[in-house]
């Protein structure tokens, strides 16, 4: 398919937003300025301040002299590049691929897109009213090559769609300002009487090389299709992506959750095809007041099932605020991963529907109340209770085995309290011990289990730990931390309690 | 057709069973979940699973004693597949100790909820999932109609519930089939053998519908159930110094 780009050129960019913001302004003789050596230098202004003769790059001074009544504002550097930024963003929605083209331009290309609005002149015409509701007064034009296409939506005083493989006429007539060509080499054709492309058009490239330049001849060459140019879109096009435009603004819930559930199916469609699963998705929405938002799913397994995604999407819907209505949806799968088939065994090697539904229980849970509470443990390779049980994730095996011989408390304290303990001899568990001011007496014990502590992990001392059953059949796990010390007062604490 | 009066009570006895949410067990599941004697209190001498059981618990030494008689059941039901989850909001079950009750810790999946709010909604919604074959959840409240909720949800997804709870001030009714209270009681060993024997609890069965509650004394030993006969003959207290 022959590539189709469109070139728009905001002619009054700046003061265009300024009169948006500012509306009484419309209609009046004002210019922004910025210093510059010392002078104040007009940098944009309106083309009713050009009706004086005012021009870019003339001090405010000598413009204040030839328009009285002109209106001078301070411009800001670099603003002319977030305007377009968000105009690129606008644009998004009539193709994918926008890059910016500064100081006062976008180039999209159009290749394919053009036809969803009814063919090239219903697509620019659109472009064209919409804008203009706003308030940008713009110029766009269509042509086979970036060049061509920045070149007519500049110079040319009509067809502003040049038709497929006839950019080469249409340039004929443009002066050279049409070529992108730096000011020097402008004024260099000026002088020699080249007004018009057509009058330079054929000469041989090593005379245009040597005379103005390199770039001369790759611009020329670029405009008409020779040399490729290539468009870096500023946002990276994800490939799976589907949009949803809704005729008419949508503001309620169930029209929400039908556009959802209807792009969702789209996208999946094609990822079953693929042999592919999210495992992120983005759904963005665009209103009509030129806000937007969106909302981000992850899964822990790539999964192309439309219920389950839309599970995931329906748990954050309540934060999509429709305002005075979505105009558009769209819905990016921005991580994809091929379904395998042994998806279904998830760790318990069961096979089944089953570990698929967990799957999704797990992404549902983490969706509402995050990833950092779903824990999964393996044996880690420790003797340091606090280390053995490793956390894992959820698909990992278990690499070597839990180890069962030595008992360990069904239930453990994140930190060992320190207990009151009276043992008799050195080694011997205590006799009694006071935990939360409650007394109690030691009639059983096992011990002293002794585990040093991972001395090239942290450093103190290791515990002695002894399990201790109460007159009440109550079983604790207290450990003494350190030696024995006949001097010093025992450190005992309480670490568990076994069921 | 049932003619005499007793055939007729007692397939009237089976259907209201059915109504109420139990089901007959299906063929070629285990079903027997080890209880032994604990068995006979529930109706048709079968352990309800697909159900939600109540476990309360006043102090940390219960909750321990609790979850290892849940573990015990849970190794059983999880000998037909699925996953298992202990969801908590504040956790303090130590992974490694539910290989010695014979679940494989790797097999369950912790969900530490921070908001005891969140607990609830995360029970329902594993308790629909019908890859779940156990579901423990410690909580501190449980209305009725939480409980109610939770029934309806394994009446349709036959996975088993527990509820840990660690209020027991407001043991309120609930909807669930079963009550119990574990205790841990002295452990013994063979006659004149210092130290701790194997876990053994008082197991009481508060509440069960259609059932017979009861009181037992069972001990976890060779990863099963045994049920200890009282009274037994008195030690001597052990000696150490």
């Amino acid at each position: 398919m022959p590539k189709r780009f469109a070139a728009i050129w905001f002619r009054y960019l700046l003061t265009d937003q300024k009169a948006i913001r500012q509306p009484d302004l419309k209609g009046k003789p004002y210019v922004f300025a910025e210093p510059d050596h010392g002078r104040l230098l007009i940098t944009a202004l309106t083309a009713e301040a050009r009706k004086y003769g005012v021009v870019e790059g003339m001090t405010v001074a000598d413009a204040r002299i030839i328009a009285p009544e002109l209106l001078v504002f301070d411009g800001k550097p670099g603003r002319n590049l977030k305007l377009l930024t968000g105009l690129a963003e606008w644009c998004l929605r009539y193709t994918p691929l926008v890059q910016l083209d500064p100081p006062d331009g976008l180039l999209l290309d159009v290749t394919g897109c053009t036809h969803l609005k009814g063919g090239e002149k219903a697509f620019l015409q659109e472009i064209v009213s919409r804008l203009k509701a706003i308030g940008y007064d713009i110029r766009p034009a269509i042509a086979d090559t970036i060049g061509a296409a920045w070149g007519v939506a500049r110079c040319a005083a009509a067809g502003l769609i040049v038709p497929e493989g006839m950019h080469r006429n249409a340039l004929m007539p443009l002066p050279p300002a049409a070529l992108r060509l730096p000011a020097d080499a402008l004024l260099k054709l000026r002088n020699l009487g080249l007004h018009q492309i057509s009058s330079f058009i054929y000469m041989p490239d090593s005379v245009l090389r040597r005379r103005f330049g390199k770039n001369m001849v790759l611009r020329l060459q670029q405009a008409l299709g020779q040399e490729v140019e290539y468009l870096f879109p500023m946002k990276e096009p994800v490939p799976y992506t589907e949009r949803l435009d809704c005729l008419e603004p949508v503001t309620t819930r169930t029209a929400i959750e039908i556009g959802l559930n209807d792009l969702l199916e789209r996208l999946c469609k094609r990822l079953y095809g693929e042999g592919l699963g999210v495992r992120s998705a983005m759904l963005t929405w665009y209103r009509i007041d030129g806000k937007n938002g969106s909302i981000t799913i992850g899964t822990n397994h790539a999964s192309n099932r439309v219920p389950h995604l839309f599970k995931l999407f329906f748990i954050k819907l309540d934060t999509v605020a429709p305002g005075m209505g979505i105009e558009l949806f769209i819905l990016e799968a921005r991580q994809t991963e091929p379904v395998s088939d042994k998806q279904n065994e998830l760790w318990s090697a069961k096979g089944g529907a089953e570990s698929d539904d967990v799957a999704e229980l797990l992404d549902r849970v983490a969706g509402r109340i995050g990833t950092a509470t779903i824990h999964r443990y393996l044996p880690g390779e420790h003797y340091w209770p606090e280390r053995t049980p490793r956390p894992a994730e959820l698909r990992k095996a278990p690499e070597s085995e839990w180890r069962t011989d030595k008992p360990r408390p069904m239930q453990i304290l994140d930190q060992p309290e320190p207990i009151e303990a009276m043992a008799l001899t050195p080694d011997y568990p205590p006799k009694l011990f006071i935990w939360k001011g409650e007394q109690h007496i030691i009639v059983g014990a096992d011990g002293p289990e002794r585990i040093e502590r991972e001395w090239w992990l942290e450093p103190g001392e290791h515990r002695d730990y002894y399990i201790a059953e109460d007159e009440a059949g109550r079983r604790y796990w207290l450990f003494r931390s350190g030696h024995y010390n006949a001097e010093n007062n025992q450190h005992w604490y309480l670490h568990g309690f076994f069921a | 057709m049932p003619q005499t009066k007793e055939e007729i009570i007692s397939k009237l006895r089976q259907d209201m069973i059915r109504w109420e949410g139990f089901r007959p067990p299906q063929p070629g599941v285990h079903h027997d979940l080890g209880l032994g004697p604990v068995a006979a209190a529930f109706p048709g001498g079968v352990f309800p699973t697909g159900a939600i059981h109540e476990f309360i618990s006043s102090s940390p030494e219960d909750t321990a004693a609790s979850g290892g008689f849940i573990a015990g059941l849970v190794q059983k039901l999880l000998r037909n597949g699925g996953a298992c989850l202990w969801i908590s909001y504040t956790r303090r079950i130590y992974p490694p100790a539910l290989k010695l009750f014979g679940v494989d810790p790797d097999r369950v999946i912790f969900v530490d909820v921070p908001l005891q709010k969140d607990v609830l909604w995360v029970t329902e919604e594993a308790l629909k999932c019908e890859g779940v074959a156990a579901v423990i959840c410690e909580t501190k409240a449980f209305s009725f109609m939480e409980s109610q909720r939770l029934q309806l949800a394994v009446e349709k997804s036959r996975v088993t519930g527990f509820i840990l709870r660690k209020d027991v001030k407001k043991a309120n009714t609930t909807a669930c089939v079963t009550r119990w209270q574990i205790r841990p009681v002295r452990s013994q060993l063979r006659s004149g053998m210092p130290g701790v024997g194997y876990p053994r609890w008082q197991v009481e069965l508060l509440k069960v519908r259609n059932g017979r509650p009861g009181n037992w004394t069972i001990e976890w030993k060779k990863q099963n159930f045994q049920p200890v006969i009282l009274p037994q003959i008195a030690e001597p207290a052990r000696q150490y110094a």
